[in-house]
């Protein structure tokens, strides 16, 4: 006992940093891993589709059309004889970019508003949450059908609509966290020994509440992967033929559903795969960033 | 409590007012205006004018906002651009469908998900714990629309053991009396002495119930798991046990009764994502409720539709998390709202 415990005492634990040690219990973590491992999957697939697949994603023979899947056509062929593996390989592209992007607008958009809400409190804040109820009270992917309504067909368009119907708890997750920071120790002995306001924020209070919007980004990531494809399962997605996207994949071939359920499967598997990555990621960096919640 | 409630209406009047005037805005900077969004792209810059002449969409702003908060004041939703009909109309109507595919939705989640996380909880760490993990993680990561369409071709196409197509069988004539498809289908066959209307639209509700109910089954799980885990850490729950009650009873009445106060909050929080999930069940199963219509009308650029639409919803997203508020008052009465 006394040994162990001079041993502990000699040997001085090496400290990382938060981030270096978050690194390290993720790296520990089974199913993160596993959530990272399909997410490369489908970055590298989103990457190296020309590699991957001698097909064209948006031109087919419509002689090949309606093929069961075979070697030559790894999913099969879709209604207008384009090879389905090739078309999920290039939506990926797609809902990945679209959907992390996304997740990042609604980031960005959160912490300025959060940011100010919380830093300021006062008028500002109330004025500033109240509007955040605004947004809240239309629930979930419904704002986001109503922005891409009112903006348009297109990537960027969806990429807006769903990070502006993201923003809105991004920014109340943070400012909840600074205020509960503002009567810490810390920033009290920082503002008494004469920092300013903003360098309060920046220094002292934004990197001790960034860990729960990290989490709450990469689960969202998983949502936004969803609701990119369910914009373009209800026709609003990027509309452009030229473009393979999941959702409109899935629009396309619910009306085969009879005959043909391997174009529902095979890009609906896309979709479930892709956001089981990202949840399983954001539960392992949640564990990992905040170890008092280890199961 | 009846403060409580009053004070939680009278919060709720300035968000509704903010998103009206959100919504005003919205369908006034329509590309073009609402008038060419009703008359097409192709209208003649004289028939854009009349319309606006006759949408009183010449006058001033505020005079505008002001009369259309008046007509909702009174119960006033507007008509459809499309072909006239009353919004409010059309939405008792199609209400009772939504209301009743919600309702499956969430006696699935809280059926199935309740007893999942019980199990998974008290196996916590093991094989079981591990299965319903998986499930719930499925649960969350699935699409509605992905979902719906396997169920829809497992159980619909493979083995026609359910009806993947509305929420009744239009061929049996069920008449339509309060437009609640299980409602009518009970009374059809009181009256004809059949059982075939009520056990046909009940069939025709589980699928898409269980499509609509597979993210909050996840959710309900996950926090009843946890709910259950941290209440039977407990002093008072050891305390029973020492006691020698049995194992059934500390379980009713000492875990579940405290561990079904995370699980109201949730649910109360999901009703909105069952309202936005509607909208993707209903299109998937051909269902006529207000989240194919929402679906329908900014198809058709029916903005006024729309616009009333997102106002309804938030209503009733904030009268369902009031009802659970209060439910959980009740609930709980260590938590007395004055």
């Amino acid at each position: 006992m006394t040994a162990t415990a001079a041993t502990l005492a000699a040997t001085p634990r090496t400290s990382r940093g938060l981030w270096g040690d978050a690194l390290r219990r993720l790296m520990r973590n089974g199913p993160a891993l596993v959530g990272l491992f399909f997410i490369a999957v489908f970055v590298m697939g989103a990457i190296l589709a020309p590699i991957l697949s001698p097909y064209d994603p948006t031109v087919g023979k419509l002689a090949d059309g309606y093929q069961s899947p075979s070697l030559a056509h790894l999913m099969g062929t879709d209604q207008q004889g384009r090879d389905e593996f090739t078309r999920v390989l290039y939506g990926a592209r797609i809902s990945l970019s679209v959907g992390v992007v996304a997740v990042l607008f609604g980031l960005i958009g959160g912490t300025i508003v959060g940011s100010i809400a919380g830093g300021a409190g006062g008028k500002l804040d109330g004025l500033l949450m109240r509007f955040v109820d605004v947004m809240l009270a239309v629930p979930g992917l419904l704002l986001a059908i109503v922005l891409v309504s009112w903006l348009g067909h297109g990537e960027l368009q969806i990429m807006l609509a769903v990070g502006i119907s993201y923003s809105p708890m991004f920014a109340r997750l943070l400012r909840g966290s600074l205020l509960a920071l503002r009567e810490s120790d810390y920033v009290i002995a920082a503002r008494s020994m004469g920092a300013s306001p903003v360098r309060i924020l920046v220094r002292h209070m934004m990197p001790n509440a960034l860990t729960p919007l990290i989490v709450q980004a990469t689960l969202f990531a998983a949502t936004a992967i969803i609701d990119v494809a369910g914009l373009g399962f209800l026709g609003l997605g990027p509309g452009d033929p030229r473009i393979a996207e999941w959702g409109e994949m899935l629009t396309d071939a619910s009306s085969y559903l009879q005959n043909y359920p391997y174009l529902i499967f095979f890009p609906g598997a896309a979709i479930v795969i892709s956001a089981i990555g990202f949840n399983l990621l954001g539960d392992g960096l949640r564990e990992a960033l905040d170890p008092r919640l280890k199961r | 409590m009846a403060r409580f409630i009053v004070r939680r209406v009278i919060a709720a009047v300035p968000v509704l007012l903010g998103l009206s005037v959100l919504l005003f805005i919205f369908v006034r900077l329509l590309p073009g205006g609402p008038a060419s969004a009703i008359l097409g792209q192709h209208a003649t810059p004289q028939r854009i004018a009349d319309v606006n002449e006759a949408l009183g969409l010449t006058r001033p702003l505020y005079v505008q906002y002001f009369e259309y908060i008046g007509r909702l004041l009174h119960g006033d939703f507007g008509s459809s651009y499309v072909d006239g009909t009353k919004v409010v109309d059309v939405f008792l109507l199609r209400f009772p469908s939504t209301i009743e595919l919600t309702m499956g939705a969430l006696f699935f989640a809280i059926g199935l998900g309740i007893p999942l996380g019980r199990i998974a909880a008290r196996h916590s760490n093991g094989l079981i714990d591990g299965i319903v993990t998986v499930i719930s993680l499925f649960g969350i990561s699935i699409p509605v629309f992905v979902l719906g369409y396997t169920l829809a071709f497992f159980f619909g196409v493979q083995l026609h053991w359910l009806p993947t197509f509305g929420l009744a069988d239009p061929t049996l004539g069920v008449p339509a009396v309060t437009n609640f498809p299980i409602i009518d289908g009970a009374l059809a066959s009181l009256q004809g002495g059949t059982t075939a209307p009520f056990v046909d639209a009940i069939a025709h509700v589980i699928l898409p119930s269980i499509a609509l109910g597979s993210i909050p089954l996840a959710v309900v799980t996950r926090i009843t798991r946890a709910a259950v885990i941290e209440v039977s850490n407990e002093d008072y729950v050891r305390t029973a046990r020492a006691k020698g009650l049995t194992e059934k009873r500390v379980d009713n009445r000492h875990i579940m009764r405290n561990a079904w106060l995370p699980v109201t909050t949730v649910i109360g929080l999901e009703a909105g994502a069952l309202l936005a999930g509607a909208v993707l069940t209903e299109t998937v199963f051909n269902i006529n409720g207000v989240g194919s219509w929402v679906v329908d009308s900014i198809r058709n650029h029916d903005y006024v539709v729309v616009q009333s639409l997102v106002l309804i919803f938030a209503v009733i997203f904030m009268v369902v998390n009031l009802i659970v508020d209060i439910g959980y008052a009740f609930l709980n009465p260590r938590i007395r709202y004055s």
